[in-house]
């Protein structure tokens, strides 16, 4: 049965947008990565009645349809004052033929445009998620052991090459392309699952393995990862470890410094740290594993790592509330945490803005009959359906009695909860469809946390750079985000480049969250995007304790350099 | 025209998103402890049933949207979801949880219930996605002696009792016209069904709910038809990987393809 799919409109809308430095899609990740907000926005919608699923499709093609970019695209360009480091040597091909040796003979295992030409086959490695930042990288890199990867950064580390650990690649911070000419060390070929034990529920596995793989190898044994994201389709073990990702059940599950259990890393003169513990406790010295958890590449390359993974749970639920203000989300959340408190797995925030967008760029129908100026979105995830449905029903009364909630709607059936939950897995995606986003992951007090969204808007608005004609360059100012883990994400979404929105922004966001001791990156970490503004969350001791990491683990600076502190 | 009153038969399966597993014994789909929820094409049917009194498309406009199935006491979530969109009243007619009624014993039921309901339309999914029978709506039809417009697309009401019906076809679509009462089936691009909305969630569950039994309906669950072996579709011979072009071409000409 074939699936009729709102996608036609879709595509539509994607050849309206303009290409401009800052969000620009390649048609590449525009059609497969639509095709999955489509299949999945829809899921409940057009398609719901398509009986045909088919397997999730990871955010990116592997057909490189090649876009004519400018040399205006390369991050060195844009941003003059990033110096390429003079110290590194430049590859020539006497190096790319001890690499070769190294991988071996196998084609895939390297992509050289040193010795030969392959921009086509480079330019993914190259350019960021966003399209907002581009590299010159001409060699790619893609070991399948650990013992690969010691000598080649042993070998980088003799010879001043500097390396960048590239899982996915989609990082939202710029961390995971070259800035000049840095080798991309790619980790997808390291992508085994090595051992599970049923029992305690612990998986070890390769550093390349996608995560949506692991959690699906998880599901088929009852258990389930305990991070999961928008990006899980293309996203490696390896790269959320080293973003320390936090994503859309942190609330349940905690972070991933508390759920890694060990990890393997190659430090840059080719160390092995194995740091492999397959134990809950091992209170024996320095916890070094952590300084690898959010270090993004810069002090060795994750090759391995062994995760404490749930049971997964038999019973799942999802509303959706529509608010009338910030205020009632807040005591909405209150409700929840006493009303549900275990079984509640998500509380997650979305603004009209946000989803006018989603719906302007899927076209699903919406949720709720009428909009409102705020939506929660709920989950549960339990043991018991009845338990659960019990006490949900009981909370969705006792909220909708007090006023609190406006209006709702509970999934009546795994077709609409994934519907439900594309509305807010979806916004990232959506936005990127529609041109350039300024984006701040921020983390803030609950109680000031949409005040930041506010003042912004306000503040665009009054330098007249914000409305609904094309003269206006910011299309809307809008708010999502974690509510329950305090943290919000602000995204500024553009028509085109115009240099006086960043100057509107930025430092007044930043100072806006340092008065109110936030953090200027909650959960996407700093990487080229926000190395520059770790003043404004981090004091100047601790900046200097982290400098002394790094030099002591990487003292040639080899490790994405340019980036992170 | 007469004010309708419709019956809508709504089946509890297992969730269309769900991968159904063959028991050990080989006899069925495993059923314990897999998230059931209402056959999608049900939803059409109810979510159509709402739509006609909602938009007044009816000219003797909709007195009664009765909902019923057949099936074990989790069955009443299905209908409370119902009247959660909308339908008036529900009718539960309780089953053993071994009751695996056939098209024909649910046909004469909806026969006996429609006689009882006095229904004059009666809206089902053309098929459920568990048996996948698609016979229901017909059999019903031959019982009743009532026309039939099966897999619609589209209803449209005319004056004297009229009914007009487009049906997807191959290769294009077919329009029937009956005369109430009538029987119509619903296939998928009919409507799009409504989320159920939490103030409505809260009125369905005081809607009237009535209890049953297939004896009330004088009905027995005799079996014609008995299930030999259930098997899952043979596994898909894995394709391999080939690791670049070269790889590719050479495993095409092992393979004699070029
Ligand atoms: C649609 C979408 C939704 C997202 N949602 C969330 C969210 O909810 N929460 C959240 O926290 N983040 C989110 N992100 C961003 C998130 O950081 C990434 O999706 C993910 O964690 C990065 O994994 P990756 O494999 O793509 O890493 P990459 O993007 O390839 O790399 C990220 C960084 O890690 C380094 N790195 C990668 N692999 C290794 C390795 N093996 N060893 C050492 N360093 C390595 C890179 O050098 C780079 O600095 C989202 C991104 C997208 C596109």
């Amino acid at each position: 049965m074939t699936c009729r799919q709102p996608l036609t409109p879709v595509l539509r809308q994607l050849t309206r947008t303009t290409s401009f430095e800052l969000g620009r899609q390649s048609s590449r990740s525009q059609a497969s990565s639509l095709a999955r907000t489509a299949a999945k926005a829809s899921a409940a919608s057009g398609s719901r009645r398509c009986f045909s699923s088919s397997q999730p499709r990871p955010l990116k093609a592997t057909a490189s349809v090649r876009q004519a970019q400018s040399k205006d695209d390369f991050t060195s360009t844009k941003y003059p004052e990033i110096k390429r480091d003079e110290r590194f040597a430049s590859l020539t091909p006497d190096h790319v033929a001890y690499f070769r040796r190294l991988l071996g003979g196998n084609g895939s295992a390297l992509i050289d445009g040193v010795t030969g030409e392959a921009a086509d086959d480079l330019a993914p490695f190259n350019s960021d998620w966003m399209r907002k930042y581009r590299g010159h990288c001409q060699l790619v890199l893609k070991p399948s052991s650990t013992e690969e990867v010691s000598k080649i950064l042993k070998y980088c580390n003799d010879n001043l090459l500097a390396v960048v650990p590239q899982g996915g690649n989609t990082g939202l911070v710029g961390g995971s392309v070259p800035v000049f000419d840095e080798i991309v060390l790619s980790l997808g070929r390291m992508n085994q699952i090595l051992e599970f034990d049923e029992v305690s529920g612990t998986l070890v596995a390769g550093a390349g393995v996608i995560l949506e793989v692991a959690d699906q190898y998880l599901a088929e044994r009852g258990y389930i990862f305990p991070l999961d994201l928008g990006a899980k389709g293309s996203c490696q073990l390896g790269g959320n470890l080293a973003t320390n990702a936090g994503g859309l059940r942190l609330l349940r599950y905690g972070s991933l410094h508390g759920t890694v259990l060990g990890v393997e890393a190659v430090l840059p003169d080719g160390t092995v740290v194995d740091d492999l513990s397959r134990l809950r406790k091992n209170n024996t010295g320095y916890d070094l594993k952590q300084l690898f958890i959010g270090a993004e590449g810069t002090i060795g390359v994750i090759t391995k790592v062994s995760i404490q993974c749930p049971q997964r749970p038999a019973a799942q639920n999802v509303a959706l509330f529509g608010l009338a203000s910030y205020e009632n989300c807040q005591r909405a959340f209150r409700e929840a945490k006493s009303q549900l408190s275990e079984i509640l797995s998500a509380f997650e925030l979305m603004d009209e803005g946000s989803q006018a967008l989603v719906h302007q760029v899927t076209g699903s129908k919406r949720p709720l009959e009428s909009p409102y100026p705020f939506y929660c979105l709920i989950e549960t995830s339990g043991s018991n359906v009845d338990h659960d449905s019990e006490k949900l029903q009981n909370f969705l009364e006792s909220v909708m009695e007090q006023g609190i909630v406006a209006d709702g709607t509970l999934a009546q059936d795994e077709t609409q909860l994934r519907s439900l939950w594309s509305w807010r897995e979806g916004i990232t995606e959506a936005l990127g469809h529609l041109g350039g986003v300024y984006k701040y992951d921020v983390s803030i007090p609950l109680s000031q946390m949409y005040q930041l969204v506010e003042d912004t808007r306000a503040r665009v608005a009054e330098a007249g750079l914000l409305g609904d004609g094309e003269e206006h360059p910011v299309r809307a100012v809008v708010g999502y985000g974690h509510m329950g883990d305090s943290n919000l994400h602000l995204n500024i979404s553009t028509r085109r480049f115009d240099a006086r929105v960043e100057q509107v922004l930025e430092p007044f966001i930043y100072e806006w969250i340092a008065e109110r001791q936030g953090s200027i990156s909650a959960e996407h970490g700093l990487g080229l995007a926000k190395k520059k503004y770790i003043g404004y969350s981090r004091n100047p001791t601790m900046v200097g304790l982290m400098k002394q990491i790094k030099r002591l683990y990487d003292p040639k600076g080899i490790m994405n350099p340019y980036k992170y502190i | 025209m007469s004010a309708l009153r419709i019956l809508v038969p709504v089946k509890r399966v297992i969730d269309y998103a769900v991968k159904p597993r063959v028991n050990k014994a080989q006899t069925g789909v495993e059923t314990a402890g897999v998230k059931h929820s209402m056959n999608p094409f049900d939803e059409l049917s109810v979510e159509e049933s709402v739509r006609i009194r909602e938009k007044k498309s009816a000219p003797g406009g909709v007195e009664d949207i009765c909902v019923i199935s057949a099936g074990p006491t989790k069955a009443q979530d299905v209908l409370r979801t119902a009247m959660a969109m909308g339908a008036d009243r529900a009718i539960h007619v309780e089953t053993k949880p071994d009751d695996d009624l056939e098209p024909l014993t649910v046909a004469k039921l909806l026969k006996a219930a429609a006689e009882q309901q006095k229904s004059n339309l009666v809206i089902l999914g053309k098929q459920s996605i568990d048996d996948d029978a698609n016979q229901t709506g017909q059999m019903l039809a031959g019982l009743l002696g009532w026309p039939q417009a099966t897999q619609a697309s589209k209803v449209e009401f005319g004056e004297g009792d009229i009914v007009s019906v487009t049906r997807e076809v191959d290769g294009g679509v077919e329009t029937v016209r009956a005369k109430l009462p009538m029987i119509i089936t619903t296939d998928l691009r009919l409507n799009e069904p409504r989320y159920a909305s939490l103030p409505n969630i809260m009125k369905a569950k005081k809607k009237p709910l009535e209890k049953k039994t297939l004896a009330d309906f004088g009905i027995t669950g005799e079996k014609r038809l008995k299930v030999l072996k259930v098997m899952e579709p043979p596994p898909r011979q894995g394709g391999g990987k080939v690791e670049d072009v070269d790889g590719l071409i050479s495993k095409l000409k092992e393979l004699g393809a070029i």
